[in-house]
C-alpha cells in the first residue's frame, strides 16, 4: 500500500514527469535512429562533445563547443520564459516567434542608427528590443482582454505579420540587400572578448548574463510580487480571481507585455550577440516555437526553464556534429517534437490519477457504511 | 483586370490546397476540436506524395492520384496522435497540435535524408497536368470538397450530430450521440484533407518537397476558417481572397501597376485581414461554442 502511494506521488510531481517525458523522447529518437540503420552511439557522442567539448573519437578537447552550446541556449531560455510567463496566467503564447522577430528588428535598427557611444549603444538596442517585443505581446494581451480574441489565433497571425514587416523595413535600410544590412559599429554588439577567450573563440557573449538575469527577474515577479500573485490567480481560475477583486483584464494584458519583452530580448541577444550585421530574415529562426517546448518541459518555473533551455540548446548546437557522424541532424527536431507530444499526453496521467482517486473514495465510502 | 484574369489559373492553383485544408479545419472545429497542426499535416502529406510520385512516375500514369491519396492517408495517420491526445486524454489541444507541427518539420526532413540522402525529396519529372483553360484539377477537387462538406454538414444527420458535438457536447451526449467517436472522425477527416492538400500543393506548385514547401499555407487555412466564420461558403470566399493575396505576392512582378508595393504587402494581407475581422466580429458567436474544450464524461 505504501509503495503504491509513493508511485502515485511520483506521477503527480511535475518535475519527475518532465524528466520521464524527456527520457521517453530520447528513447524514441534512439529507436528511430536504430530503425533506419544508423548507429545511435554517434548521436550520443555528438551530445557529449557539445556538453563537455570532449571529442571521444578523436580524443581532443575544445572548449569552443561548450561556448556554442551556451550561445544556442540563450534565445531558447528567453523564449521559454516568454511562453512560460504567459502560461502562468493561463495564456498560450505561440507568438514568441513574432515577438522575437520584432525584438531582433528593433535591435538591428538601433544598432545601425544610434550614435556609437560605448555601453549606451547596446543598452539602447536591448531596451528597444524589449519594448518592441512588449508592444507585440501587448497587442495580443489587449485583443484578448478587451475583445476576447483567442490569443492562439492572434499570435499565429502576428508571427507572420512580424516576419513580413521585418523583411519589408530591413530591406528598406540603405545598403541592404535581400539577406543582410551593412555592418553594425562594434559598440552595438554584445560580443565579449573575455567569454570568447574562455571558450576558445566561440560566439559566447554577454547575452548569457541577460538570460540568467531574466530567469531571476521571472522568478522574482512570479513568486515575490503582488503582480505575480494576480497573474497566477488569473491563470488558476479566472472567475475566482475576478470575484476576489483581481483586475483580470489588466493581468492578461500585463502578462502578455512581459512575455513579449522576454522574447524581444531573445531577438536582441541573437541580433547583437551572434551577428555583426543586420539580417533580412529568410524564414523563421524557430527559437520562439522551440521556446514552447522549453517552457512545457520546464513546467513554466524559472529554474525548470533554465534547465530545459540548456537541454534544447544542447540538442540544437549538436546538429552539425551529428550530421558529421552520419546521423541526420533532424533527429533533434524529432526529439523536441516527440517531447511536446508526450507532454500533451501527460493529461492522461492526470486522468488516470483522478480515476484512481475516485475509485479510492468510492471503496473507502462503502467500507465506512458497512 | 485582364492581368488578374490571365492569372486565374495560378490563383486557383494556390487557392485549392488552402481551401481543401480549411474545409478540414472547419469540420474539425465544428466538432469541437481545434487543429493547429494543419501546417504539419500538410507537410506530411506533401512529403509522402512527392516521394511516392517520384518512385511511381515511371511505372504508371495514375501515379499523381495514388500519390495524393497516399498523402491523405499519411495526414490521417498523423492526425490520430492529435485525436488520441485531445479526445481520449483531454489533453490541451494547442500543445498536441504544436507538437505535431514540430514533429512534421523534423520528421519529413529526416525521412528525406534516409530515403534520398539529402534534406529534400528528389525532384520528379512531371507533376500534375493542367486541364481545361490551364486550370489544374486540384481546383475541381477543392470545389467538390466544399460542396460535399456543406451537404454532409447541413443536410445529413451525421453533419447535424457533428455540429452538436461542437456546440454543446453534453446535450449531444444526452441525445445519444457518441461525442468522442464523432470527434475522432472529424479529426481524421481534417488530417486526410490536409494531407491531400499537401499532395496537391507539391504536385502543382513545385517539383520536390523541402521543409519550405508548405510555407505557412496551413496557417493561412487556419486564418481562412476564422475569417470565413466557420461556414462553407465563407471559407470558400476567404480562401479565394487569401490565395489571391498570396499569388499577387508571387506574381506581382508581372503587373506594372503593383510594382510600387513590396511583395511583403500582399504576403501580410491574409494575416492582417483576419486579425482585424476577429476584432470587429468579437462578442458575436460565430465560432462553435465548445471548440477547443475537451469533453469530459461525468
Amino acid at each position: 500500500m505504501n509503495r503504491k502511494k509513493n508511485w502515485e506521488q511520483i506521477l503527480a510531481d511535475d518535475r519527475t514527469v518532465s524528466l520521464f517525458v524527456v527520457g521517453l523522447g530520447f528513447a524514441c529518437g534512439t529507436l528511430l535512429v536504430l530503425l533506419v540503420g544508423k548507429n545511435p552511439a554517434g548521436m550520443y557522442q555528438a551530445m557529449l562533445q557539445t556538453l563537455t567539448g570532449w571529442d571521444i573519437t578523436r580524443k581532443v578537447w575544445n572548449a569552443r563547443y561548450i561556448g556554442e552550446w551556451l550561445t544556442a541556449s540563450i534565445p531558447l531560455i528567453l523564449c521559454g520564459l516568454s511562453m512560460g510567463f504567459a502560461a502562468r496566467t493561463g495564456l498560450f503564447n505561440i507568438g514568441a516567434e513574432g515577438q522575437y522577430i520584432v525584438g531582433l528588428t528593433a535591435a538591428q535598427f538601433v544598432a545601425l542608427y544610434f550614435p556609437p557611444v560605448p555601453v549606451l549603444h547596446w543598452v539602447a538596442a536591448l531596451a528597444a528590443a524589449g519594448l518592441a517585443g512588449a508592444l507585440w505581446g501587448g497587442i495580443v494581451g489587449i485583443l484578448k482582454a478587451r475583445f476576447e480574441v483567442s490569443e492562439v489565433v492572434a499570435t499565429i497571425m502576428l508571427n507572420y505579420v512580424a516576419f513580413f514587416l521585418s523583411r519589408w523595413v530591413s530591406m528598406a535600410i540603405p545598403g541592404a540587400n535581400t539577406y543582410r544590412t551593412p555592418n553594425f559599429p562594434p559598440t552595438a554588439t554584445l560580443a565579449s572578448g573575455f567569454l570568447e577567450n574562455l571558450t576558445n573563440g566561440s560566439r559566447l557573449n554577454y547575452g548569457l548574463f541577460l538570460a540568467l538575469l531574466a530567469c531571476l527577474f521571472y522568478w522574482f515577479i512570479i513568486e515575490k510580487t503582488n503582480l505575480g500573485f494576480s497573474l497566477r490567480a488569473t491563470g488558476l481560475n479566472k472567475e475566482a480571481a475576478r470575484y476576489s477583486g483581481i483586475p483580470v483584464t489588466r493581468s492578461i494584458a500585463s502578462s502578455m507585455i512581459i512575455a513579449g519583452m522576454f522574447a524581444g530580448f531573445a531577438g536582441a541577444a541573437v541580433a547583437l550577440g551572434s551577428f555583426n550585421y543586420g539580417r533580412v530574415l529568410g524564414g523563421y529562426d524557430n527559437y520562439g516555437f522551440n521556446g514552447i517546448a522549453v517552457a512545457l518541459v520546464g513546467n513554466s518555473q524559472a529554474g525548470g526553464i533554465l534547465a530545459s533551455g540548456l537541454l534544447f540548446g544542447m540538442l540544437a548546437s549538436s546538429q552539425p556534429l551529428m550530421q558529421s557522424r552520419q546521423i541526420p541532424k533532424e533527429i533533434t527536431l524529432i526529439i523536441s517534437g516527440l517531447v511536446v507530444v508526450f507532454i500533451s499526453l501527460r493529461a492522461g496521467v492526470k486522468l488516470f490519477l483522478d480515476w484512481r482517486a475516485k475509485k479510492a473514495t468510492r471503496t473507502g465510502g462503502r467500507s465506512n457504511d458497512e | 483586370m485582364s492581368d488578374l484574369f490571365a492569372m486565374l489559373p495560378s490563383i486557383l492553383m494556390i487557392v485549392a490546397p488552402i481551401l481543401i485544408t480549411a474545409v478540414g479545419g472547419m469540420i474539425c472545429e465544428k466538432s469541437g476540436v481545434v487543429n493547429i497542426a494543419l501546417e504539419g499535416l500538410m507537410a506530411v502529406g506533401a512529403f509522402t506524395a512527392a516521394t511516392l510520385h517520384y518512385f511511381l512516375e515511371p511505372a504508371t500514369v495514375l501515379s499523381v492520384w495514388l500519390a495524393i491519396l497516399a498523402g491523405g492517408l499519411a495526414g490521417l495517420a498523423i492526425s490520430l496522435i492529435h485525436a488520441f491526445a485531445s479526445i481520449s486524454l483531454n489533453a490541451n489541444q494547442v500543445i498536441s497540435g504544436t507538437g505535431i507541427n514540430l514533429l512534421a518539420t523534423g520528421g519529413t526532413a529526416f525521412m528525406a535524408q534516409i530515403v534520398f540522402k539529402m534534406e529534400r525529396t528528389m525532384p520528379f519529372r512531371l507533376g500534375m497536368m493542367p486541364g481545361f483553360g490551364g486550370i489544374y484539377p486540384t481546383a475541381w477537387i477543392a470545389l467538390g470538397v466544399v460542396l460535399v462538406a456543406w451537404f454532409v454538414l447541413y443536410k445529413r444527420p451525421f453533419g447535424m450530430r457533428l455540429r452538436a458535438c461542437g456546440e454543446h457536447p453534453q446535450a449531444a451526449a444526452s441525445a445519444g450521440i457518441d461525442v468522442r467517436g464523432i470527434r475522432y472522425v472529424a479529426v481524421m477527416i481534417s488530417g486526410f484533407l490536409a494531407g491531400v492538400a499537401g499532395g496537391c500543393l507539391v504536385l502543382t506548385q513545385t517539383i520536390q518537397y523541402t521543409i519550405y514547401t508548405i510555407n505557412g499555407a496551413g496557417f493561412i487555412a487556419l486564418a481562412a476558417v476564422s475569417f470565413g466564420r466557420w461556414l462553407p461558403k465563407g471559407i470558400a470566399g476567404s480562401s479565394l481572397l487569401f490565395g489571391t493575396a498570396v499569388s499577387l505576392s508571387i506574381y506581382m512582378v508581372n503587373i506594372p501597376a503593383l510594382r510600387v508595393l513590396p511583395s511583403e504587402f500582399f504576403s501580410v494581407m491574409p494575416y492582417i485581414i483576419t486579425l482585424v475581422t476577429l476584432v470587429l466580429f468579437s462578442g458575436r458567436d460565430y465560432a462553435p461554442r465548445a471548440s477547443g474544450q475537451p469533453y469530459e464524461r461525468s
